[in-house]
């Protein structure tokens, strides 16, 4: 699976950084997403589903491979 | 009689829609208003009749509510005649100092990162300890009180409003007077006159002590937005107390609420009070937090926006102009996101719901609620196994007039 993150439409609400720490960090100033991995190990999976799912403006985007 | 009033096309029937807010029934002080949750008022919209005698879309279907909380077409302006707004004091407050909240982008994302990165995940983490350090002094100074005492008094409100208070760098001594206009600023039966005066002088307090962290600055929020962002000018003084007053109102009564209205619902429900009181374990505790947030969902007033374009959402026209309440207490009793939605369940898996709200204007504060409550839920009923009610249940007050619901007090005794 690929992820991609939105940083200008992120809102800083932290949950994917929660769920997945090894796939998504905040930034330091302001608590924006940053993308740590882009191609995770499949054993995510479901776990960044659910981090893109839960995103309250859809920031977090996947392509399924 | 009713149903025939619906025409097929699900446009809103004009005949005398219902009044909103709805009352919850008699003696189910935790369950949304009964015609919020019956099947065919998850399914579809309807037009409400508000406070003003202005009618809108009240929107109860929990994909309904994500998707137009997340609609770049739908505002949240609050100085926009179509905005409809809760009482005659909120639209008052609206018009005095409107905070970021009330703001569409890109201007609303601008001020909103100005104050976040003390909420992200990894710094409310490091509070953690010190949380607990303080929740574990609350209940040894409850412990070596009177019995009962009143919990909102002598934990559930202290924990939020002290956390609040280090955070933002606002003077702990000062705790009543915030607690007090909160309480003001938070209640739809405040008259205007009442709200611009509470909220005027709360202002006039955060201003003044903006303009001295600008030149004195601690290790806090708002010396930080005072430094970076008042002192080069990018905003005013008055602008940083505006978005300082949301913050401590905002940390106030919502976590507060959930801590002591939590309580009453697990002395409830003994078999799920257990499950708290036996465990150690943070994955189930952090669960467990997710679920009564849903449960309680406090946010129980449905927040309010308007479309600025038509929207059309299965089939219903949602014109420009038309006025929205996006019922998070309705969506977060979905039987199809959660099965047997009413009953309280701290082992399933909550954590879809929407009791933060739902896009670019959900709650920035949700980290530090979410680590206060796994520490309160997870500390307080092991270190007081025998906490019971000292009060009959049916003369419990609860805060059914204000956007956040709770209870007003909670005798309580062990």
């Amino acid at each position: 699976m690929r992820v991609t993150v939105d940083q200008e439409m992120c809102v800083s609400a932290g949950q994917c950084s929660v769920l997945a720490a090894k796939v998504f960090d905040q930034r330091e100033e302001d608590g924006v997403v940053v993308l740590l991995d882009e191609q995770p190990p499949s054993e995510l999976d479901e776990i960044v589903r659910e981090a893109a799912a839960i995103c309250p403006v859809s920031a977090i985007g996947l392509t399924e491979s | 009689m009713g149903n025939s009033a619906v025409s097929a096309d699900h446009s809103p029937t004009e005949a005398d829609p219902v009044p909103y807010p709805m009352a919850r029934a008699t003696g189910c002080p935790f369950d949304p208003p009964p015609a919020l949750t019956t099947p065919e008022s998850q399914e579809r919209m309807r037009k409400v009749r508000l406070w003003d005698g202005s009618s809108v879309w009240l929107v109860t279907k929990y994909s309904h509510v994500r998707m137009l909380f997340a609609d770049k077409r739908v505002s949240h302006d609050t100085a926009h005649p179509s905005y409809p707004h809760e009482s005659a004091g909120f639209k008052e407050r609206a018009q005095q100092g409107k905070s970021f909240v009330n703001m569409d982008s890109p201007e609303h994302q601008r001020l909103r990162r100005m104050v976040t990165a003390p909420f992200a995940s990894r710094r409310v983490e490091s509070l953690r300890p010190q949380i607990q350090e303080m929740v574990d002094g609350l209940i040894d100074a409850m412990l070596a009180g009177p019995s009962p005492t009143d919990l909102v008094e002598s934990f559930a409100l202290p924990v939020p409003s002290l956390m609040i208070c280090l955070l933002l760098g606002v003077p702990v001594e000062q705790q009543k007077f915030f607690q007090d206009t909160a309480r003001i600023i938070i209640s739809t039966d405040s008259p205007p006159d009442v709200v611009n005066s509470a909220q005027g002088a709360l202002l006039d307090y955060l201003e003044g002590l903006t303009v001295e962290k600008m030149t004195r600055p601690g290790n806090d929020l708002l010396s930080d937005v005072a430094v970076k962002h008042v002192a080069t000018g990018s905003i005013t003084a008055r602008e940083a107390a505006i978005t300082a007053r949301l913050l401590l109102v905002g940390g106030h009564e919502t976590t507060a609420n959930m801590i002591a209205l939590g309580t009453l619902a697990l002395l409830q429900n003994p078999e799920q009070l257990a499950v708290l009181r036996d465990t150690d374990d943070p994955v189930l505790i952090s669960s467990a937090v997710e679920e009564m947030l849903r449960y309680l969902t406090i946010a129980h007033i449905a927040p309010r926006r308007f479309a600025m374009e038509d929207i059309e959402v299965d089939g219903v026209m949602i014109h420009a102009g038309d006025g929205l309440a996006l019922s998070l207490d309705a969506a977060n009793r979905s039987p199809e996101e959660f099965p047997d939605p009413q009953s309280l369940d701290l082992l399933r898996d909550a954590r879809k719901h929407v009791a933060f709200g739902f896009g670019p204007h959900q709650c920035l504060g949700q980290p530090l609620a979410r680590v206060e409550l796994q520490v309160v839920y997870g500390t307080l009923y092991r270190r007081i196994p025998t906490l019971r009610l000292a009060i009959d249940p049916d003369l419990i007050d609860f805060k059914d007039e204000g956007i956040i619901y709770g209870v007003r007090s909670l005798p309580v005794t062990w």
